[in-house]
C-alpha cells in the first residue's frame, strides 16, 4: 500500500511540475538556511567540558565598588585583581582552584636555522591539568611544590611536541622561552575545548589550542604581562609592583567544587573574605560576590555570537514562511484534486486511506526539499566562514547528524504542512463531486 | 465613476474570500511574516553598512600594518631594537614613511582611558583609545592636521606601558576636541588622561582618526582619539608603513626579509602579521559584511517564494472559478472588469497582510533591540516595505488575472 501511494505522490507531483518545484525549492532553502545557523549556534554554545561544567566555578569580587558595578547590571568585573587571586588561592578553600592568565613567550628553537615563534600559552597553577580533564600523552602536570618554588617548568601541547621534538616523550627535556629553559614535565594530549571555556573573557571563547602552560608564580617573576585584557578603575602607578598592587583586574580564577554543599560553602566564603575587606577598609561598600559555573559564566560572557543568534532567529522565520508558502500551495493541489478523491472515496476508499496518501505524498515533497536543502546546506558550510571568524567556522562542519537532521526537519515539517490540506481532502464528500462533473 | 465601480467590486470580493478562508489566511500570513522579516533584516543590512562605511581617518591605499614582537628583549634593549628597525624601514625603497605604534585604526586590539579636562573629577567625560608612536605618525597615516602642529622628534620619549604615565604633549581628533572644549577651543588647553595626574596639552587636532575597535560597544568613543608621543617599548608593537603609491605589494614582501635581516630574534605572527590596510578593514569587519550579505540573500528568497507563492494559489484560484468569470463575461463583463477584479482581490489580501506584518516587523524589532543591541527600527522602512510587499503582490497576481480575463464567455455553457 505505502509504495502505491508513493507511486501516486510521485505522478501527482510530476503532473504540476511547477507547482512541485516550488515547494521543493521553498522547504530546501528554509531547511537548509536554518540547519546552517544551528550548526553554528550548536558549535558556539557547545559545552566544552560536559563531565564537569557543573562543578567548576569562576569566583567574581567587586573591589571596585558599586558606581562600577552599576554600569554592568550590578556586576563584579569579570577578572579578578592579582592581590584577590593571589588572597583565593592561599585560603586553598577549594578541592582545587588556579589562577590563570594569557601570556606570549616564543619559543625560541635549539636550531638557529629556524625563526622564533609565539604558541597560544597561558600562565597556571598546577590545579589546571587534573581540574580541567586535561590528558597527557608523556609525564605529567608539574607538582604543587614545583608552583611554591616558582620553578622553571613547562607542559606542552601535542602540537608544540611534534613541531620541537617531531612527537618524541619530550619529558625531561628543555624548552627554550624568551631566551630562558624550562623543564618540561608532561605533554598534553590533543586538548581544544571549544569553546574555549576558562578564558571567554579574553578570547570571546575561541581561540587556537593552548600549547603551553608555565607556572603562575614564575610568570610573575618574570613580570610575564598578560596578553589579555587588563581593565583599570584607576592609573595603577609606576612600574610591576605597583601594577600588581593595584586593583586592575586581569586574572582569570576557577575553582573546583564537586558538590553543592562545597559550593555553598565557597560562596560563603568569598563573602566573608568581601566582608573582611571592607573592614579593613580596602572595600568600602558591602560585598558584592558571585560564583558561576562553566554553563553559566558562558552564558554571562555571552559566547554565542550575537551573529549566530540573530541569523538563527531570522532563518528560523525564514522556514517559518516558507512552510506556511507549502501549506498554501498543498491546499490548492488537495482542492483540486477533489473529483479525484470524490472518485476514490465513491469507489471505496476511506478517510484513512486519503490521508494516507495525501501525508505519503506530502513526505515524498519534503524528501525532496531536504535532498535539495541537504546541497544547500553543504553550501552553506562553506559561506560560515565568510560571516563568522575562523576559528568559529573551523568547528563547523556536515557531520552525519546534521544530515540526518536536514532530512528529517524537512520530511517532518513538510508532513506538518500537509496536514491541513490533508485533512480538508479528506472531508471531500464522493457524492457531490460526482455528482457536480 | 470607475472608483464608484471598483467599490462595488469590494462586496462581492470579500464574499468570494469567505468561500476560500484558508487560503486567504495563508496569503496574509504569509504577507505579514515576509514584510516583518524582510523589515527587520533590510534594517539590519542598512545598520551594517552604516558601520561599515565609517572613514578610519587614514588614507586607506598604500598603508601596511606589521605586528612585531621581540623575543627575549628587555625594556632598555628594546629603544635601541624599535630605532634600527624604523632608520632601515625608512630607508627600504618603495617605503615614503614609517612609524611604530601600539595600535592602530581597525587592528582589533589597543588602550582605551578615560579623559578629563577636570583631573579631580570623579567620573570621566569620556573614554577615547590611545596611540603611542611618534613623529611620523600623522605623515604615515595620512592623518589631516586640522590645527596646531605635529610633534618634533625631540618630543618624543619611550617608556613601557607599565610605567608611563602621561605625556606633556598629545593631538587629539576634532570629535575628542569638540566633545571636551563645545566652544571649539581645544587647542593648547590640557586634558588628563590619569585621574589627578599631570596636565598633557593639546598641540595639534586632527581631522579624524578611529579607534582601533569597530564593534558596537565603541559607538560612544568611535572617533575619540588622544597621539602620545611615546613609543612603548613593551615586546608587542606596530609597523605601520606607507608605501610609495604602486609599492604596496612589493614592500609587503621585502620589509619581513628586511625585518628578519636586520634582527632575527622577533615574531611576525603567520596569520595577521603582516597586513595591508584593506586587509586590515576586510578582517575587522568581516561579520558585518557576512551577516549583511546573508540578510540580503535571505530576503531575496524570502520576497520570491513569496511572490511564487501567490502566483501558485491565485491561479488555482483562476482555475478553479473559470465557470463563474465565463458567466461574468456572458453577462457582459469586460476583460478589463475580470482583471480589475482579480487585481482588487489581491490588493485587498495585500493590505491586510502589509498591517499586520508592519504590526510584526514593529514587534520583532522591540524584540531585538531588546537582545541583540538593535536600534529602532525606522517607520520609513516599514512604510517602503509595506509598498514593496503590495507591489511584489500585484506583480505576481498579474500574470494569473490577466489569464483570467482571457476566458471566454463560452467557458459558461461548459460542464466544466
Amino acid at each position: 500500500m505505502f509504495a502505491y501511494y508513493l507511486h501516486l505522490g510521485v505522478r501527482s507531483l510530476r503532473r504540476n511540475p511547477a507547482l512541485t518545484a516550488l515547494m521543493v525549492i521553498a522547504i530546501g532553502f528554509g531547511v537548509s538556511a536554518s540547519i546552517t545557523s544551528y550548526a553554528v549556534f550548536r558549535a558556539t554554545s557547545n559545552n566544552p567540558i560536559p563531565q564537569k561544567s557543573a562543578q567548576l566555578f569562576v569566583p567574581q569580587i567587586d573591589n571596585w565598588g558599586p558606581e562600577s558595578a552599576a554600569e554592568n547590571n550590578g556586576e563584579p568585573p569579570n577578572a579578578l585583581s592579582y592581590t584577590d587571586a593571589i588572597a583565593l588561592m592561599q585560603a586553598h578553600k577549594a578541592p582545587h582552584q588556579t589562577a590563570l592568565f594569557p601570556i606570549a613567550p616564543s619559543v625560541v628553537p635549539d636550531d638557529p636555522e629556524r625563526l622564533p615563534f609565539r604558541p597560544t600559552s597561558y600562565a597556571a597553577y598546577a590545579d589546571t591539568f587534573p581540574m580541567f580533564d586535561i590528558p597527557f600523552d608523556y609525564g605529567s602536570a608539574w607538582s604543587s611544590a614545583e608552583d611554591q618554588g616558582h620553578a622553571a617548568v613547562a607542559v606542552i601541547g601535542d602540537d608544540l611536541n611534534r613541531r620541537l621534538f617531531s612527537g618524541a616523550n619530550s619529558v625531561g627535556r628543555s624548552i627554550n622561552l624568551d631566551g630562558r629553559n624550562y623543564r618540561i614535565t608532561g605533554v598534553m594530549g590533543k586538548w581544544d575545548p571549544e569553546p574555549l571555556f576558562f578564558d571567554p573573557v579574553n578570547t570571546s571563547g575561541f581561540s587556537d589550542s593552548v600549547q603551553l602552560f608555565v607556572p603562575f608564580t614564575r610568570a610573575i617573576d618574570l613580570q610575564l604581562p598578560t596578553v589579555g585584557n587588563t581593565a583599570c578603575n584607576q592609573a595603577p602607578g609606576n612600574g610591576w609592583d605597583d601594577f600588581l598592587r593595584s586593583e586592575c583586574v586581569w586574572i582569570a580564577y576557577w575553582a573546583e567544587l564537586p558538590t553543592k554543599a562545597e559550593a555553598d560553602n565557597y560562596l560563603q566564603f568569598l563573602q566573608g573574605y568581601a566582608a573582611e575587606q571592607q573592614r579593613a577598609g580596602r572595600f568600602h561598600w558591602t560585598p558584592n560576590v558571585s560564583l558561576r559555573n562553566v554553563t553559566q559564566w558562558l552564558v554571562n560572557q555571552r559566547v554565542v555570537p550575537p551573529e549566530s543568534r540573530i541569523s538563527m532567529l531570522v532563518s528560523l522565520g525564514f522556514l517559518v514562511i516558507c512552510l506556511v508558502n507549502t501549506v498554501g500551495l498543498l491546499l490548492a493541489k488537495c482542492l483540486r484534486r477533489a473529483p479525484e478523491i470524490g472518485l476514490r472515496r465513491a469507489l471505496g476508499a476511506t478517510r484513512k486511506d486519503i490521508y494516507l496518501q495525501f501525508l505519503i505524498e506530502a513526505g515524498t515533497v519534503g524528501m525532496a526539499g531536504g535532498l535539495l536543502g541537504l546541497l544547500l546546506t553543504g553550501l552553506g558550510m562553506l559561506g560560515v566562514g565568510f560571516v563568522f571568524d575562523s576559528r568559529i567556522a573551523r568547528l563547523v562542519a556536515l557531520d552525519v547528524s546534521l544530515v540526518m537532521l536536514t532530512l528529517l526537519v524537512a520530511i517532518i515539517a513538510t508532513v506538518l504542512a500537509a496536514l491541513y490540506p490533508t485533512w480538508r481532502a479528506a472531508q471531500v464528500q464522493p457524492a457531490w463531486q460526482l455528482k457536480s462533473n | 465613476m470607475s472608483l464608484q465601480i471598483k467599490l462595488m467590486q469590494i462586496e462581492p470580493i470579500l464574499a468570494a474570500l469567505r468561500r476560500h478562508k484558508a487560503g486567504t489566511i495563508l496569503i496574509i500570513l504569509q504577507i505579514a511574516l515576509t514584510l516583518a522579516i524582510v523589515c527587520n533584516a533590510l534594517f539590519i543590512i542598512e545598520q551594517r553598512i552604516a558601520r561599515i562605511s565609517r572613514p578610519s581617518g587614514v588614507i586607506e591605499s598604500d598603508l601596511l600594518a606589521v605586528e612585531n614582537s621581540w623575543v627575549g628583549a628587555n625594556n632598555e634593549s628594546m629603544v635601541a631594537l624599535n630605532r634600527t628597525d624604523l632608520t632601515a624601514l625608512r630607508q627600504l625603497p618603495g617605503v615614503r614613511d614609517a612609524t611604530l605604534s601600539n595600535s592602530f585604526p581597525l587592528r582589533v586590539g589597543g588602550r582605551v582611558t578615560g579623559v578629563r579636562i577636570d583631573p579631580s573629577a570623579k567620573k570621566e567625560i569620556a573614554q577615547t583609545a590611545e596611540y603611542f608612536t611618534d613623529d611620523h605618525a600623522l605623515a604615515t597615516m595620512g592623518a589631516k592636521l586640522l590645527a596646531g602642529r605635529n610633534f618634533r622628534a625631540d618630543e618624543v620619549t619611550t617608556s613601557d606601558s607599565k610605567s608611563y604615565v602621561s605625556s606633556p604633549q598629545v593631538i587629539i581628533t576634532r570629535e575628542l576636541a569638540e566633545r571636551l572644549y563645545p566652544d571649539g577651543s581645544a587647542l593648547g588647553k590640557p586634558i588628563y588622561l590619569v585621574k589627578d595626574g599631570a596636565p598633557s596639552a593639546v598641540i595639534g587636532i586632527v581631522e579624524r582618526l578611529q579607534v582601533p575597535w569597530p564593534g558596537a560597544w565603541t559607538d560612544a568613543f568611535a572617533d575619540y582619539v588622544v597621539l602620545v608621543p611615546v613609543q612603548l617599548t613593551d615586546e608587542r608593537n606596530v609597523y605601520l608603513l606607507r608605501a610609495q603609491p604602486g609599492q604596496l605589494q612589493a614592500i609587503s614582501k621585502t620589509v619581513p626579509q628586511l625585518l628578519f635581516r636586520t634582527n632575527r630574534m622577533r615574531v611576525i605572527p603567520d596569520q595577521r602579521g603582516i597586513r595591508s590596510f584593506a586587509e586590515v578593514r576586510a578582517d575587522a569587519y568581516k561579520s558585518d559584511i557576512g551577516i549583511a550579505a546573508f540578510m540580503g540573500v535571505i530576503s531575496v528568497i524570502l520576497l520570491t517564494v513569496t511572490a511564487a507563492g501567490i502566483v501558485g494559489l491565485t491561479s488555482f484560484w483562476v482555475g478553479q472559478r473559470r465557470k463563474q468569470i465565463g458567466v461574468r463575461r456572458a453577462l457582459g463583463a469586460t476583460k478589463h472588469d475580470i482583471l480589475s477584479y482579480f487585481l482588487t482581490e489581491n490588493l485587498l489580501i495585500g493590505a491586510a497582510g502589509v498591517v499586520i506584518g508592519a504590526l510584526l516587523a514593529i514587534g520583532l524589532n522591540q524584540w531585538m533591540m531588546s537582545e541583540f543591541e538593535m536600534q529602532r527600527l525606522s517607520l520609513l522602512y516599514v512604510l517602503a516595505g509595506m509598498a514593496v510587499l503590495l507591489l511584489l503582490g500585484q506583480g505576481a497576481v498579474l500574470a494569473p488575472a490577466m489569464r483570467a480575463s482571457r476566458v471566454s464567455p463560452v467557458e459558461a455553457t461548459r460542464l466544466n
